[in-house]
This record gives C-alpha cells, sequence and structure tokens, in this order.
C-alpha cells in the first residue's frame, strides 16, 4: 500500500490532520461551536469552488473564505443567541455562492464531490507541505494561547472575572478553527470535517477530567479513525470519509455507553 | 490611622436613565471583612463590577491603595453555569486560574500554590473528582478555591452562600474567615444572609434604593433591611 506515493501522501496528511483536530476539537466542544464549524466548512465549499473559479487552489480558496468570515462571525457574535442566527443566515449564503462558482467554472461534478465529501488521490506533495506548515502554525498559536484559552473554554465567567480578553481570544480561537477546517477538508472533504473536528473530542471528555488527558485522547481516537480508515478505503476501494465517518461515530457511541455504565 | 484598600467618591451609575448606587463613598480597610447588603436590584452586584474594572462608574471615582495593579482581586461570581456532564476534575478546574501568556503546564511553585489552596478549602479528598458531580456546597468551595490560587489581596464573595444549605453556608464562611485572620486577605461579602453577616463581618455596607449606610456589623439593625426576611 505504501509503495504508492498518494497513499504515503495521504498517510502523512491525515496523521497532521487528526493531530490538529484533536487539538482544536477539545476547545470546539468545550465552547459548544460544533454547529460553527460545520458552517466553517460549508464556507469552505464555497471558497473552494471560488478558488477553482479564479484559478488557484481549492485550499487557498478554502483558507480566503474561512478565514475572513471567522473574523466577521467573532466580530458579529458575542450575544450567543444572535451568533446562532446570524450563523445560519452566512451558511445559506455560502452554500449558494459555492453553488454559483462551481457551475461558472464548468468542471465536472466529480470535482464537486472531491470537495464536498473529500479524496485522498489527488493530495500531491505540496499539497502535503502547505499542510504541514499550516498545522505548525496552528499547533504553536494553541500553546501560546493555551492558558487563557482554556480558562476562557471551560470557566468563562471565572475568566472574565480574573481578566482574561475573551474577545481577543475567541477571535484568534475562530482563526485557528477556520485553518484548521480548510486542512482538514482535505481528507475527509467539506461535508465531513465537523466528523473529524467534534467526535474525537467529545468522545475524550467522557474518559478524562483534564485537559492535556482530553487532548491526547482525541488525538488517538482521530488516528484511530484515519489510520484505520485509509487501510479499509484502500483494500475495498470503497470512500476512505465513509470510513472515518463510521470509526468516529462507533467511537462516540461506545463513548456514550461507557459514560451510561460508570454513571450506574 | 487604619490602612485603606479601597476607597470610593462620590460614585452611582446610570443605567437607562435608572440611577444605581446613590452618591456612594465608602472606605475598605486593608484585612477587614465587608458586609454589602441590600435589596434585590439595588447596585450590588454593579458596585462589585465597578470594582472588578468591568463597568466605569457614570460618575465618581474609585481609588486603589497603593495603586489598581499592586492589588490582586479573586472573585467569586453570582452565577456559573456547570452542568453535571462538566469534565474538569475539582483541582483541574480550581487550577484554570494560573493563566496568562506562560508555559501550557504548570510551574513547580504553580502546582505547590495549587496543592495549599486545596488544602485550605478542604478540597483535597475530592480533587481528582470530576466538578460535574461535586454537591452543591463542595462546588462553592471550588469556586472559592479558584479565586484563592492566585493569592488575592482583596476577596469579593458575591452571594455565594446563597444555594447552600444552614451548615454548609456556615462552614464556608468559618472558612473565609479563617483566611481574612490568617493571611489578611481583606473580603467583601455581598449576601441577603443578615444573621450570617452579623456572625462573620466587622462591617457592613447597606445598599438602599434613594442612600446607603456604612458601619460596624453591631449596628446593623434588621429592621433597616427587609430583604433579609425573603426566602
Ligand atoms: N448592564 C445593565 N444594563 C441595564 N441595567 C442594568 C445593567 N446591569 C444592571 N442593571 C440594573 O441595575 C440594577 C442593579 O443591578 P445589580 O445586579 O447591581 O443588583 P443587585 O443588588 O446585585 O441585585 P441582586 O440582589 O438581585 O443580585 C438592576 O435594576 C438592574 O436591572
Ligand atoms: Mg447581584
Amino acid at each position: 500500500m505504501f509503495s504508492f506515493e498518494f497513499m504515503r501522501n495521504a498517510y502523512v496528511a491525515s496523521t497532521i490532520i487528526a493531530i490538529v483536530c484533536g487539538f482544536v476539537g477539545v476547545f470546539v466542544v468545550s465552547r459548544n461551536m460544533p454547529f460553527l464549524t460545520h458552517t466553517l466548512s460549508e464556507i469552505g465549499f464555497a471558497g473552494a469552488s471560488f478558488g477553482m473559479f479564479i484559478g488557484i487552489t481549492p485550499l487557498n480558496g478554502m483558507l480566503i473564505f474561512t478565514v475572513i468570515s471567522s473574523i466577521l462571525v467573532g466580530k458579529m457574535g458575542t450575544k450567543s443567541s444572535r451568533r446562532e442566527n446570524s450563523i445560519s443566515a452566512i451558511s445559506g449564503l455560502f452554500i449558494g455562492l459555492g453553488v454559483l462558482f462551481l457551475a461558472l467554472s464548468n468542471k465536472s461534478a466529480s470535482y464537486a464531490t472531491n470537495i464536498l465529501f473529500g479524496s485522498v488521490v489527488g493530495i500531491s506533495q505540496s499539497d502535503v507541505n502547505q499542510m504541514v506548515i499550516l498545522s505548525v502554525i496552528v499547533l504553536l498559536v494553541l500553546l501560546v494561547i493555551y492558558r487563557n484559552l482554556k480558562f476562557d473554554s471551560f470557566d468563562p465567567v471565572g475568566a472574565k472575572a480574573q481578566h482574561v480578553n475573551s474577545g481577543l481570544i475567541s477571535i484568534i480561537f475562530l482563526v485557528l478553527l477556520a485553518l484548521s477546517v480548510s486542512v482538514a477538508a482535505q481528507i475527509v472533504g467539506a461535508l465531513l470535517i465537523f466528523i473529524l473536528l467534534t467526535l474525537p473530542a467529545a468522545s475524550a471528555k467522557y474518559f478524562s477530567h483534564s485537559v492535556s488527558k482530553m487532548i491526547a485522547l482525541a488525538v488517538v481516537f482521530g488516528l484511530i479513525g484515519v489510520w484505520l480508515g485509509l487501510y479499509l478505503g484502500y483494500i475495498t476501494n470503497w470512500p476512505v470519509s465513509f470510513f472515518i465517518a463510521t470509526i468516529e461515530c462507533s467511537i462516540y457511541f461506545a463513548a456514550l455507553g461507557f459514560n451510561r455504565i460508570m454513571q450506574n | 490611622m487604619s490602612d485603606l484598600i479601597l476607597e470610593t467618591h462620590d460614585l452611582w451609575e446610570e443605567f437607562s436613565e435608572k440611577k444605581i448606587l446613590n452618591n456612594l463613598s465608602f472606605k475598605l480597610k486593608r484585612g477587614s471583612f465587608l458586609s454589602v447588603v441590600g435589596e434585590n436590584g439595588v447596585g450590588k452586584t454593579t458596585l462589585v463590577r465597578i470594582i472588578l474594572g468591568q463597568l466605569k462608574p457614570t460618575h465618581g471615582t474609585i481609588k486603589f491603595f497603593p495603586n489598581r495593579k499592586s492589588i490582586r482581586i479573586g472573585y467569586v461570581p453570582q452565577f456559573r453555569n456547570i452542568d453535571d456532564e462538566y469534565p474538569l476534575s475539582v483541582k483541574n478546574f480550581v487550577a484554570l486560574s494560573f493563566s496568562g501568556y506562560k508555559l501550557p503546564w504548570l510551574s513547580r511553585q504553580e502546582r505547590q500554590q495549587l496543592k495549599l489552596v486545596l488544602q485550605e478549602t478542604d478540597l483535597e479528598k475530592i480533587a481528582n473528582e470530576p466538578l460535574g458531580r461535586a454537591s452543591g456546597g463542595e462546588k462553592q468551595r471550588a469556586y472559592l478555591a479558584q479565586a484563592l490560587a492566585v493569592r488575592p489581596d482583596l476577596l469579593i464573595l458575591d452571594e455565594s452562600t446563597a444555594s447552600l444549605d444552614p451548615i454548609s453556608k456556615e462552614n464556608l464562611l468559618r472558612l473565609v474567615k479563617k483566611l481574612n485572620v490568617d493571611t489578611g486577605v481583606t473580603v467583601l461579602f455581598v449576601t441577603h444572609d443578615i444573621p450570617l453577616a452579623k456572625q462573620f463581618s466587622d462591617e457592613y455596607l447597606l445598599l438602599q434604593p434613594n442612600g446607603y449606610e456604612v458601619g460596624p456589623i453591631d449596628q446593623l439593625q434588621v429592621a433597616d433591611y427587609e430583604g433579609g426576611q425573603h426566602v
């Protein structure tokens, strides 16, 4: 399997993705942002088709769209009730735009399928390099803001009382989330990103009582999903995203079951 | 010739044409234990937010001694949203307080400080249990421990005992009083519980819709304050 360059690239890329998604996902879950993450991936879809339309790579198109919109959402939404609604509006707008750009760029339908559902075949060496650089940036920034982000995510009331700058932390985190979404979309596709960004972290929550352990477990759950998914995809020729989604969901339901048993 | 920690002068706050706090001027002595009482909506939390710097007073001034920068404030807010699925352990929740742009892991000094504060608040036994499954009293102690972890000069409790049974209330306040005496931390305790205030504090500040009163706690008349009768 590793004699194929695209498989080697796919393994490297998905390993990085699982690590970044584990880290970022723990905060997505504790800040209660799965919905926003899902929206960002739809925005990513619009960005990718925009990229094709103007002739840049889908990844760069995604980066432009998701980063800009994450900053907009951060500026707009301080009140969470209003945020949900503005997110829905933005989401609808961007899916529409994605469809438009796709039509305008005259690409075949399989191109759209790749963006939406991911593809392992198309990942080149230079894609991998760009993903590594972006991921390292995300992880480094996370380490710098780690203590404040942790406080603000796991106890916003206490953080505010102690003068943690929540506004700044939120915007930085949204931008990191946008970067992670764009990177993760390359393997699992825009529609299934939230699987890697929320399920491993949501499962990890039930097994550990510290943030660092949650991150470690979320990374492990993510890795199990992508490694096994790639392998199964390779031997069956079925879509990798299908396997990743199934594995992560199984882990999540097992975690819920485990939690139920522990409570009795 | 007492040593002050803060002083307000002619303070009030205007919320949509409503004046909260009436030209409030009061002094808070370093090391003292002050109870702030008054009916719902009279402006207790507003005063706390002004002290914390979360709110700018519409009029008047607030001064810290020697200055705001050198005063660390620990604050236990009136409302907190911790549900029963809350994952962090009591210890890790308390440790959130060590914030700032520093290395992700705790320094040795921070770990010692954490251990000490868990001892002081009697949380050692449940330190590794998830906070979500702690009792109401244990949760309040954890909130207190988080506020104390940074070794504050001023500790502000905003109705932190409101949801506790009488015994847990007294235990929590006894603990705060002990820290007040032992470490000299100044305490500002917002409460509706007059007997509790009388039992533990040195002074009171009674906020009223059109005025205020300050004095030694034994001069606080229950009749001054109707709110204390409500549950
Ligand atoms: N941000 C705000 N905007 C408008 N009005 C406000 C704001 N914050 C507080 N108020 C009003 O100021 C008044 C004082 O509120 P505050 O929270 O200080 O009361 P409190 O004394 O703490 O009451 P309680 O005992 O219920 O906690 C209330 O009438 C409240 O409605
Ligand atoms: Mg209040």
